[in-house]
């Protein structure tokens, strides 16, 4: 597909279980200004069954919601999201299409770009726009994050790309703004959905959801022993916030891995990110180095993540956290 | 130091070091603190065809000798001489067959022990016979179609989880250590039970205890070679396996080299890492040359075993003494290097130490070996006089 | 069951630096190993076929070099490995890698499932294995953590998502892509080396995939990489002195001043 005429941002709102995920917010906040850049509209996709709030899609900052809604679609059928979405893109030819780099994502955007066929960029960690040749200028880590990489789509349109969750920052929400909700249709007989979901599983076992703490107590290898990660816990109960881990330390099977953050983990962006016997490994700092405080604690002085550390105490763990804890909970 | 391995040699040692490092490291510590039989690495070692290298080709193996042996023996050992210890036990217990076994014998055991389905055993030590084996007492009475085993074998390596036990037994008492054949026991035979499992300073992954016989009937055809011959054989097969044990003191030399190299160039006193410093620096030198000593030596004597040479004992027994000194000296003085950390059972260096001095010890007290050295000398004397 | 597993050859670490002069990588002096990732794809391959019966075939899409990594696959206990080599296919994005693989897939009909890792440790994109199974129009799960069963036209697998797992079903044939929470790789064995280094390894190119030029190579390619960089560290911290009293001290009250506490 060339690349006339294509006009238009498009944000994929992934929504699980009638909720929709921030990260469709998250984008929304880069789209705009993406669109804006252009001069351009921001759509959002959404497909699922009786969605909460779609509403607050525009005042996010759509100008338009696609709105696929109908029961079949409710858990997110692959198959079926990814034809309906290769349509509204063919029917109405954006020049960018942003979606979450989530499971989800990950999984049938590339089958979506494949189809059209275009090209994709699959977890960026920055976008931007060169305004004057219309090229989106999609960021993201190679090598495990050792090396950046720019990419661009010159030809094929729409230009695609997946965002990790909590790498752009929702805004708030603007309740004056004004869009237009349009109801696509699914006619059900035109799909075959191959594969089938028999049943979801959860695997939380924390109360607070690490993607969504304000504070996260992270541990690595220092912490030696699955028991020491007791202490981990206890001082992310004392501050109300919840357990990290390296990918280290869920391979070891200290902690499961809904804890993982890194690059084959989850990417978190509190406001207070403490590492705890964390060396800073590059693999480890792409999921964790947008918080906003980041405090490193760490008995080796050339340990990597005193370089993205705020704040930084070098010295025996052992004695740091404890004392910590100890001196936290008499405030 | 270039050794000339052949490439099949080369191949072997990368990948019994790759199996050290990505199987064994990870479990030694836990291991030793547990007294476990490592059941998990024997078969990573069988899926590997680690067990089939010092089989022959025509019994599904791959055809190796001593020195192949040694190469895995070595590598196991740098991680763990535990481990090693299980798996090397497995060469004595098969060479029995291999050089004196008839071809239904070889055809109906080495397969399966190539594969790494049966482990064995060697047993000739009694509470009464260790260095005087030929003290034993254990009877092997003939009987119609076979024999009746009568008594106990102490100290044996891979007891109770072997599946074949060759004995060194008296089927001729009177005749002393003339008197004396192999006989292969198969585990779960009537009459054939386990005593206790030993407590041991060291290798302690590896399981040695008591095999106890009461009126345990065995059949003709475990006879292995003639009768009488017992003794004779159990002396060549040391012979043939002693490089072996050499390989696991280098190999445990070399773990705890390794590990003291790391320390000192990491642990900083005075403002320095403590490599800077002469009488550090003097320390690891003398380790270094030790262990490649060493490791020549046992190259060296495998290698004469492997050319079909007759007189193997002195370079087999030179191999293994001087080899098991150096682990010993060598693991003293990495704990010494690694100070107060090094004594910690968190760190791995102090089991290194536990662990080189069985190597002293069995297969052929190094006491023994220097009085069966020196007794050659004689002979050489003797004959040039 | 007739099983084919795609893997790629890559640099043994992440640890790599851009040559500051021509801003490309620095690959002087660096090993090369099978992507880790894709060991996991190798070991599932094996064990269906251990269990089932078949053939399991390994093919990568790669320079000469990559040889090697289907000859350790070999050593493992892959039964074939095919190497997909041409200067053409060169500068391939994922969907010109995905093009060029499902032609070799072509001639290696019939087969029943094609496993892939989930990312590889250079390009990290994951979109080879979802894009290859739609230019194959084959049904795809990604993310695989354990296959319950196979029967003769379908299976039942377990893939992971953020919170837990969801059970799907599949028909067969299918593409996947695992995770390493699937199985733990084995070791190569004595006689698989030896296997594999008197293996033939068949090279097909343009010629013998009978390739579209404009489906494979930098010209099949959507995306192009218009600069790569080094990200930059800059230590914005402050490393807190003292005995541990007072660094404990130190930290609580810049996180009060900070808001939080």
């Amino acid at each position: 597909m060339g690349s006339d005429n294509f006009r238009g941002v498009w944000v994929f709102a992934e929504q699980r279980n009638g909720q929709l995920k921030s990260v469709a917010y998250e984008l929304l906040a880069r789209g705009r200004e993406l669109a804006d850049a252009l001069g351009t509209e921001l759509s959002a996709v959404c497909c699922g069954h009786e969605v909460d709030d779609v509403n607050s899609l525009i005042a996010h900052g759509a100008d338009r919601v696609y709105l696929v809604a109908i029961p079949e679609l409710a858990d997110n059928q692959e198959d079926l999201l990814t034809r309906r979405l290769v349509e509204l893109i063919q029917q109405h030819r954006p020049e960018i299409v942003l979606a979450g780099a989530t499971a989800l994502g990950r999984a049938f955007i590339p089958r979506v770009a494949a189809a059209l066929p275009t090209g994709l960029s699959a977890d960026c960690t920055d976008l931007d726009v060169d305004a004057d040749k219309r090229l989106l200028l999609q960021t993201k880590p190679t090598f495990g994050g050792n090396i950046m990489a720019v990419i661009t789509c010159p030809a094929a349109r729409p230009q695609m790309a997946t965002v990790r969750p909590r790498v752009f920052s929702r805004r708030e929400p603007d309740s004056s703004r004004r869009g237009e909700i349009i109801n696509v249709d699914f006619k059900r007989e035109r799909y075959t959905s191959r594969t089938r979901l028999v049943e979801f599983v959860a695997e939380i076992t924390e109360t607070v959801k690490i993607e969504e703490a304000d504070v996260i107590v992270a541990g690595g290898r220092g912490l030696e022993k699955a028991e020491n990660f007791e202490m981990i816990k206890e001082l992310a109960s004392v501050m109300g916030g919840a357990m990290g881990a390296t990918r280290a330390v869920v391979d070891e099977g200290w902690l499961a891995y809904p804890h993982q953050i890194g690059q084959t983990g989850k990417t978190v962006c509190p406001r207070l990110y403490i590492a705890v016997g964390i060396s800073g490994a590059l693999q480890h700092v792409v999921g964790m180095q947008t918080s906003e405080c980041i405090v490193a604690i760490n008995d080796n002085p050339h340990a990597p993540i005193f370089e993205v550390a705020t704040y930084g105490i070098v010295g025996d763990l052992f004695q740091v956290v404890p004392l910590l804890i100890e001196k936290l909970k008499k405030r | 130091m270039e050794y000339f391995l052949s490439e099949e040699q080369q191949t072997i040692k990368s990948l019994a070091r790759k199996i050290a490092e990505e199987r064994v490291l990870p479990v030694r510590a836990e291991l030793d603190e547990k007294e476990e039989f490592p059941w998990a690495i024997i078969k990573d070692l069988a899926d590997a065809d680690m067990f089939r290298v010092f089989i022959p080709q025509k019994y599904e193996g791959l055809g190796g000798g001593c020195l192949e042996l040694c190469l895995v023996v070595e590598e196991l050992s740098r991680a763990c001489g535990g481990v090693a210890a299980t798996y090397a036990v497995n060469a004595l217990g098969s060479y029995t067959l291999m050089e004196y076994g008839t071809e239904e014998q070889k055809k109906k055991y080495l397969p399966d022990i190539a594969a790494g389905k049966k482990l064995t055993a060697f047993a000739i030590s009694e509470p009464t016979a260790g260095s005087d084996a030929s003290a034993i007492k254990m009877t092997a009475e003939k009987v119609a179609g076979g024999y009746r085993l009568n008594g106990t074998k102490q100290f044996i390596t891979n007891a109770g989880e072997a599946e074949l036990y060759t004995l060194i037994v008296l089927t001729d008492p009177a005749r002393g250590a003339r008197g004396a054949s192999a006989i292969l026991v198969e585990k779960g035979t009537p009459g054939f039970t386990f005593g206790k499992k030993e407590k041991k300073m060291s290798i302690r992954a590896s399981a040695t205890g008591e095999l106890i016989f009461r009126n345990c009937l065995v059949p003709e055809e475990n006879l292995i070679g003639k009768e009488g011959m017992g003794f004779i054989q159990a002396m060549r097969l040391f012979d043939r396996s002693r490089p072996g044990i050499g390989a696991q003191a280098v190999g445990i030399a070399q773990g705890a080299l390794e590990v003291a190299v790391d320390y000192a160039q990491q642990r900083i006193q005075f403002g320095q890492p403590i490599i800077s410093l002469p009488v550090v620096q003097d320390m690891l030198a003398e380790m270094a040359i030790q262990v490649e000593a060493a490791r020549a030596l046992v190259y060296a004597a495998a290698r004469t075993v492997d050319s079909g040479a007759r007189k193997i004992t002195e370079a087999s027994a030179m191999a293994k003494v001087f080899a098991s000194d150096v682990a010993m000296k060598v693991t003293t003085d990495a704990v010494q290097i690694c100070g107060g950390t090094g004594y910690m059972k968190d760190y791995p260096v102090e089991k290194m130490m536990r662990d080189a001095k069985i190597t002293q010890i069995y297969e052929g007290a190094n006491q023994i070996l220097r009085n069966a050295i020196a007794v050659e000398l004689r002979k050489r004397k003797a004959r040039t006089a | 069951m007739n099983i084919v597993v795609c893997l790629k050859q890559v640099p043994s670490t992440t640890q790599v630096k851009i040559d500051p002069e021509t801003n490309t990588l620095i690959r002087q002096g660096i090993e090369n190993i099978i992507n880790p990732f894709d060991t996991y794809a190798i070991e599932e391959g094996i064990r269906l076929r251990e269990r089932f019966g078949g053939r399991v075939t390994a093919i990568s899409m790669g320079p000469p070099q990559a040889e090697a990594a289907l000859r350790e696959a070999i050593s493992l206990g892959v039964d074939e490995g095919i190497l997909l080599s041409d200067p053409a296919f060169a500068g391939a994005d994922t969907w010109a890698t995905s093009c060029t693989l499902s032609m070799a897939l072509g001639k290696l009909e019939p087969y029943d499932l094609v496993i892939c890792g989930r990312q590889t440790l250079d390009g990290d994109t994951g979109q080879v294995g979802p894009q290859l199974a739609e230019v194959l129009n084959l049904p795809f799960i990604a993310y695989v953590s354990q296959i319950e069963e196979i029967a003769d036209d379908h299976m039942r697998v377990r893939r992971m998502v953020e919170d837990g797992y969801e059970i799907m079903e599949s028909p067969l044939p299918a593409v996947l892509t695992v995770v390493k929470e699937i199985n733990t790789p084995r070791l190569p064995s004595l006689r698989g080396i030896a296997r594999s280094k008197s293996a033939t390894i068949p090279v097909w190119g343009s010629k013998e995939l009978n390739a579209d030029p404009g489906k494979v190579g930098l010209a099949g390619s959507f995306t192009r990489v218009m600069r790569i960089f080094s990200p930059q560290r800059v230590c914005r911290g402050e490393i807190f002195q003292g005995d541990v009293t007072d660094q404990v001290d130190c930290l609580i009250g810049r996180l009060k001043d900070d808001g939080l506490l």
